[in-house]
Formats: C-alpha cells, sequence, structure tokens
C-alpha cells in the first residue's frame, strides 16, 4: 500500500514558548477534500504552516508521501492567506503565477515556454488569462484569490494546502473555487483547507478537521458535522453555536 | 508563441543593458588620454565647456570621480529597488550608519586609507549591526523599528568617537578621513574606481542570477519556503551585498547621506513602473544620473561635498516622477480627478435638465437658463457655465444667445442614463437591501455617476419591476442610438 499523502504524528508547535498546538495526530487518506475549521486562534494556519515545515516544532514529525516533508516539498502546493502579501509589488498576474514553478526549476534557472504555457493554462483555468499583464493591485480581492490559486495549479502538486482560500471574495469567486477544488479531488489530489464559516463547511468538504489547539476531531463530514463535537471545538462561544444549532436545524 | 519568449528574455535584456553599461564605463576609463586641467581651474570656461569636459572623461581627476560616482549609483540604485520594495528602508539606513566604526578601524589597520582594509572594516562593522538588530528583534520585545534606532545611533556615536581620535593621532597620513562623513568624489582614487567595478559587477550578475530567488523571497518569503527556498540565505546574501554597496558609496556620498542614495533613485523608479525589472534598470539610471550630476556640481563649487549634491540630484528626479508621473503622478492624478468632477457636472446638468422637462410632462422645447437656474438653485451664470459646458462636449446646442438649451442625441441619451442609474440604484437599495424611501436620495447623487453598464444590467435582472423609483417617477429607458443621429433622435418630448 502507498503511503498516506499526509501522515502527522504527535505534532506540537509553540511561540514564544506558548504552546498553540499540542500533540496533533493526523492520517489524511489521498483524494480527500479536508476542511479544517475551528475558531479564531484554534491554530489553524499554523497547523498547516507547521506541517510543510515553515515552523519550527517543539516536537513530533510530519511524513508527505512517506517522505519527511522537507524533502517531498515539490509534491506539495500552497495557497497563502491573501493578506500575507503586499499587493502593491510591482510584480504582474503572470509573474506571480510563474512563482509556483520556481520550485521546480530550481536555482539559476529562468521560466523557460512550457513555464509559461503551464502558467497560461493554469490563468485560463481559475478564468484570470485576460488580465495576466495587469499588476496585481488593480485586481478585486477575488481576483486576487484566484491568481493565488493559479500559482498553486501551476505547482502541479499532489497535496495542497490552503489558507484560508474563501475569505473576502465575491460568491461568483467561491463557486468558481469549488468547482476547481472537485476538479483537483477528481484529478487525484489531496487538499487541506481552513475554512472559516461554519454552514457552508458541511457542504463543501468530504472530511473534516476539527481544531481547537488540538484535534477534536477528524472524519467524514457528516460523522464528525454534530453538535457535540462543534460544542467541544467551540467551547462556549455562543454566538456561533446558535449559528451552527440552526444550520444542523436546517440542513440536518 | 514569441511572446512568451518575449517575457522569458526581459530579464535577460535588463541584465544586458546593465552589463553594457558598466563594461562601456570602464572602456572610458581605460582608453581617454589623461591631459587637461582640472576643472575647478578654469573658471573663465562656460557652463557648457565645463559640462562638456567633465563628462567626456578628459580631466584624469575628474574621472575617477565621475565613474565611482556613477558605479555607486548603479549598485545603490539596484539594491535601494529590493529594499523599497520590501519595506526595508530604515534597514538601509542603520547599515550605512553603522559602517562607520568599521571606516575607522580599517584606517588605523596601517594607519593609511587603503580602500581594501577599510572595506572589509566597514563591512564587518555593517553585518555586525545588523546582526545585532536581529538579535535585539528575537530576545527581546522590541520591535524592529526600535532595534534598529538602536543600532544606528550608537554604533554611529563610536565611529565618530574613534574618527575624532584619529584625527588627534600624530603620525599617519590621515587625509581623507574627515571625508568619509559628507562624502567627497574628488578623494576617489583608481583603486577606489576598480573596487566600485568590482563590487557593482559582482552585484548586477548576482542579481541576474538569482533575479526570481529574489524577486519571490521579496514577494512571497512564506511560499518561497514553501517551494523549497532558503529565504533566509537570501535575505543575508541581500544584507552582505547592500554592506558592499554602502562601503563603496561612502568615500563619494558619506556615512550620513548613503541611504538617500539607496532609497530615493528606487523610490523614483518605483513611481514610475509596476514591474520589478523596469524598476530595477530605471532605479540605476536615476541613481547612475544623481551620481554623475552630484559630482559634478560638487566640482562646479570648488570640490563641495559631494554627498549632498548627489542626494539633491536624486531628490530631483524623484520629485519629477512624484509631480509627472503617467500614472502615480500627482500633476496625473489632479487632471483625472478634475475631468471626472466635470463629467459629474456635466451629468448633474443634463439631470436637471431632464428633471425640468419631466415637470413639464415633457412639453415644449428646450429647457431656459433661468428654468434650470430655478431648478438646481444657482444664479443664471453658474447655469450659464455649465451650459457651455454641456455644448463643447456636444450633449446640447444653445439658442436665443445661448438662453435655451436644447439637448442633442448624445446629451439625451446621457440625461436619460444618469436618471435611470440614480432611480435604479434607488429601488434596489428600498427594495433588496430594505432601507427606507428617504434614507437612498443622497446615496443615489453619488452611486448614478459611478455605475458601470455590467451592474446596471446586473440592477435590472435583479429588479423584478423597473417602471417605478421608490417615490413614484418613472424610470426612463435610455434610448438606444442606431447609425445616424437623425433618424434615431427620440427627443425628449418622446419617453421611448
Amino acid at each position: 500500500m502507498s503511503p498516506p499523502p499526509l501522515e502527522i504524528h504527535d505534532l506540537t508547535v509553540a511561540y514564544h514558548k506558548k504552546p498553540v498546538l499540542w500533540g496533533v495526530d493526523l492520517v489524511v487518506p489521498p483524494g480527500k477534500l479536508v476542511g479544517i475549521v475551528g475558531p479564531n486562534g484554534a491554530g489553524k494556519s499554523t497547523l498547516i504552516k507547521a506541517a510543510m515545515g515553515l515552523l519550527p516544532v517543539s516536537s513530533g514529525w510530519v511524513k508527505v508521501f512517506g517522505e519527511p516533508v522537507a524533502k517531498n516539498l515539490r509534491r506539495v502546493g500552497y495557497v497563502p492567506q491573501r493578506e500575507s502579501v503586499d499587493w502593491d509589488f510591482p510584480v504582474s498576474v503572470m509573474d506571480v503565477v510563474l512563482m509556483g514553478r520556481y520550485g521546480k526549476l530550481g536555482l539559476l534557472k529562468r521560466p523557460t515556454k512550457t513555464d509559461h504555457d503551464k502558467a497560461r493554462e493554469c490563468l485560463d483555468k481559475v478564468k484570470m488569462l485576460p488580465y495576466a499583464n495587469r499588476q496585481i493591485s488593480n485586481l478585486s480581492g477575488g481576483q486576487q484569490q484566484r491568481v493565488f490559486l493559479a500559482r498553486a495549479l501551476a505547482q502541479e502538486s499532489d497535496l495542497y494546502f490552503m489558507d484560508e482560500p474563501f475569505s473576502g471574495v465575491d460568491a461568483a469567486t467561491e463557486s468558481a473555487i469549488i468547482a476547481l477544488l472537485h476538479e483537483l479531488r477528481a484529478a487525484g489530489k489531496t487538499l487541506l483547507v481552513v475554512h472559516h464559516d461554519l454552514p457552508t463547511a458541511r457542504n463543501y468538504f468530504d472530511m473534516l478537521l476539527l481544531l481547537n489547539m488540538r484535534v477534536v476531531a477528524f472524519g467524514p463530514t457528516e460523522e464528525v458535522f454534530n453538535y457535540e463535537t462543534l460544542q467541544k471545538t467551540y467551547g462556549g462561544r455562543l454566538t456561533i453555536l446558535s449559528e451552527v444549532a440552526e444550520a444542523v436545524r436546517v440542513k440536518g | 508563441m514569441s511572446r512568451s519568449a518575449n517575457i522569458n528574455s526581459r530579464t535577460n535584456r535588463t541584465t544586458v543593458r546593465l552589463l553594457y553599461l558598466l563594461s562601456s564605463l570602464l572602456y572610458l576609463l581605460f582608453t581617454t588620454p589623461a591631459h587637461a586641467a582640472r576643472i575647478g581651474d578654469l573658471s573663465e570656461t562656460s557652463l557648457w565647456e565645463q559640462a562638456l569636459r567633465f563628462f567626456t572623461f578628459q580631466d584624469p581627476s575628474v574621472r575617477y570621480a565621475l565613474l565611482g560616482s556613477m558605479l555607486l549609483g548603479i549598485c545603490c540604485g539596484l539594491l535601494g529597488s529590493f529594499l523599497v520594495v520590501r519595506k526595508m528602508a530604515l534597514v538601509g539606513d542603520a547599515l550605512s550608519h553603522a559602517v562607520l566604526p568599521g571606516v575607522a578601524l580599517g584606517f588605523l589597520w596601517n594607519m593609511n586609507k587603503d580602500p581594501v582594509a577599510i572595506f572589509i572594516g566597514a563591512t564587518v562593522a555593517g553585518l555586525l549591526g545588523t546582526a545585532v538588530v536581529n538579535l535585539l528583534k528575537q530576545t527581546t520585545r522590541l520591535k524592529e523599528d526600535t532595534a534598529l534606532g538602536l543600532v544606528l545611533a550608537s554604533f554611529f556615536a563610536v565611529g565618530i568617537c574613534l574618527m575624532t581620535m584619529i584625527q588627534r593621532l600624530p603620525t599617519g597620513n590621515k587625509s581623507g578621513i574627515d571625508k568619509f562623513l559628507f562624502g567627497q568624489a574628488a578623494a576617489i582614487g583608481a583603486a577606489d574606481v576598480q573596487l566600485m567595478a568590482v563590487v557593482t559587477g559582482v552585484v548586477v550578475v548576482v542579481i541576474a542570477l538569482f533575479y526570481k530567488e529574489f524577486l519571490v523571497t521579496s514577494f512571497d518569503a512564506g511560499f518561497a519556503r514553501a517551494v523549497g527556498l532558503p529565504v533566509q540565505a537570501f535575505h543575508y546574501g541581500l544584507m552582505l551585498l547592500l554592506a558592499f554597496a554602502v562601503v563603496i558609496a561612502l568615500q563619494a556620498v558619506g556615512v550620513v547621506l548613503v541611504s538617500a542614495m539607496l532609497i530615493t533613485p528606487a523610490a523614483a523608479a518605483y513611481l514610475l513602473t509596476d514591474r520589478m525589472h523596469r524598476m530595477l534598470l530605471l532605479a540605476a539610471v536615476f541613481g547612475m544620473a544623481a551620481g554623475a550630476l552630484g559630482a559634478f556640481l560638487s566640482f562646479l563649487g570648488n570640490n563641495l561635498p559631494t554627498g549632498p549634491f548627489m542626494v539633491l540630484a536624486a531628490t530631483a528626479v524623484f520629485a519629477a516622477a512624484f509631480l509627472f508621473g503617467p500614472r502615480h503622478g500627482v500633476l496625473a492624478r489632479w487632471w483625472r480627478q478634475r475631468s471626472r468632477a466635470a463629467r459629474i457636472q456635466r451629468e448633474n446638468t443634463l439631470k436637471a435638465i431632464y428633471h425640468v422637462l419631466e415637470a413639464r410632462n415633457f412639453l415644449g422645447e428646450g429647457v431656459s437658463l433661468r428654468e434650470l437656474a430655478e431648478r438646481r438653485r444657482e444664479t443664471e451664470e453658474e447655469v450659464a457655465a455649465q451650459a457651455a459646458a454641456l455644448h463643447t462636449h456636444g450633449l446640447a446646442t444653445l439658442h436665443d444667445d445661448g438662453n435655451h438649451i436644447f439637448v442633442t442625441p448624445d446629451g439625451w441619451q446621457r440625461a436619460c442614463a444618469i436618471v435611470r442609474n440614480h432611480r435604479l440604484w434607488e429601488l434596489y437599495l428600498t427594495n433588496e437591501a430594505h432601507l427606507a424611501a428617504d434614507h437612498v436620495h443622497e446615496d443615489a447623487e453619488k452611486i448614478e455617476h459611478l455605475l458601470g453598464e455590467e451592474t446596471v444590467r446586473e440592477l435590472e435582472r435583479r429588479l423584478v419591476n423597473t417602471k417605478q423609483d421608490p417615490h413614484g417617477k418613472t424610470i426612463p429607458v435610455v434610448p438606444i442610438s442606431l447609425g445616424t443621429k437623425a433618424e434615431t433622435t427620440p427627443g425628449y418630448g418622446r419617453s421611448a
């Protein structure tokens, strides 16, 4: 049997000695669309950053397709939070998408015609090809998010980490992203998506990882999305609970 | 697919241009005959002749100064561009002040103004300064700006103490060491220029080779690490190059102002373009021009400190970019705002004309100035000016000595569109956003001028009934003009 796309064992991450994630154990099966949900400060972004080796970990290990993550970064694609970069930066949409090819290119190599073609193809998939030569500040929030997605597509990875791709996007972009995620899943990719909106989380994902500084629950959405686990995840946050209770009542 | 090949060779071209610039400078250095007197002595010649003499590398003492100033301008412009886009401008300032103790120690090494010893001393001091900044940031609660301020001031103070000490030493050739504060291009010798050429060459080659890595680590460090790039290594590499650039610029610009040579040309370039490779090229050219001009002005004024002149030249370039830049320039922005305000004014006049006509059920021809003035609650003179503006833009014709306004088909189309926008938006706010009918007018007054065709179509799709606005007024349909205007002139009497 081939090794799982992502295997995390006893992962603990601390910021300034204060742990924000405790002993995370996780084995993600291939070809799944996994939503990571939890309250603010639950460590959702921290988990995916630590899984990619972007943060120092206090203990534990991460394996990607059976190898330590640092050795297998080429099989990992990443969509950071949109707010993490300066959108006034002097680059075009095309320049940003080409960055997705850099990992495969390696040092000292320039993007070739193949890389440009690939980047155009990825831009086309998110319907942003007409904007290829625009400077990135001249885009709406949803368009910027689609540029980030195109860059991740250009990475041609097998395991994707996406940090809040749905935050601050218009309805059209949201459905475009969902269609794209389904397409990737159909192609056998594994996707872990940080998501902040509970009512939609229930419909979007095959599996849910409920996180609040530790793994509260992980499993198929229909098994995990219930009152008890959500209450455990969100604790006494009544506003969210009532929102979810409403969602459960309506959909359940 | 020559298109993608073009994109691909862009950075190559930039590199080639820079290398060409460098090699032609070096060619001039080694081929021009060394004769003629110093520029400062030729006070009887005109400014033009002096400039000609200066910039054609005829004067040997001037030659090194000019070449050195241009080289340092290129070097500072290139690295400064990365500082600006990485929001690290203050780092350049701290680094340049931190090198001063190194300069003094390099001088003390063998009591001579040996470029290599000073270069090594200054680089080490600069890197030590940045290391201390990092240490303070990581081990204490202090934020970067405070750490930078601390290091800048304390290293500079140590440097000043050492400098004063050197001045008082009885032995050694101290000439020139005092020039490191404000810069003196005339103090640049052949050995200095060689060092500058080497450093500038290294900077150009490193940036060309690692352009894509510097680009991605500057834009999105998190993503760069996720694709396996050693982001920290590139950061420290950039710091090292930066220290080199500061050190070679010291002699001509001086410790106090060298950060301005890093920031100002790059900032000017940033205002003029929105592609990194073009920004690099522009900043290099601006830096070079500022260096040359600064050196020249300093020579004209009988070897005044060079640094301030270079910085002023660079600031002049920046001011020009700030004022006259085609996209982000103040003038261009002012002009865009002015034309938008004028358009809104015209649209409001057309709307008022529509209202006047609507009030009399679209009967009668034209609108008189007085009617319009009453409607807009303005004087006849003000309204006359607005009518004249409509006339110049082909939206209306004036009759009876300008007392009667007749809108043209174009004007009528625009008037209907604006009124329609206004009323559709009011309808949308009351029906869909559930605002009270008396709350929506003010908002619609602004929005009516901004709604694009797309949005209007969207509104029409969403609103089921677009016949009447919330106040019970008819929402006009915009007449479509087909081919010749005369045939399709709907006229204001007909509500299409």
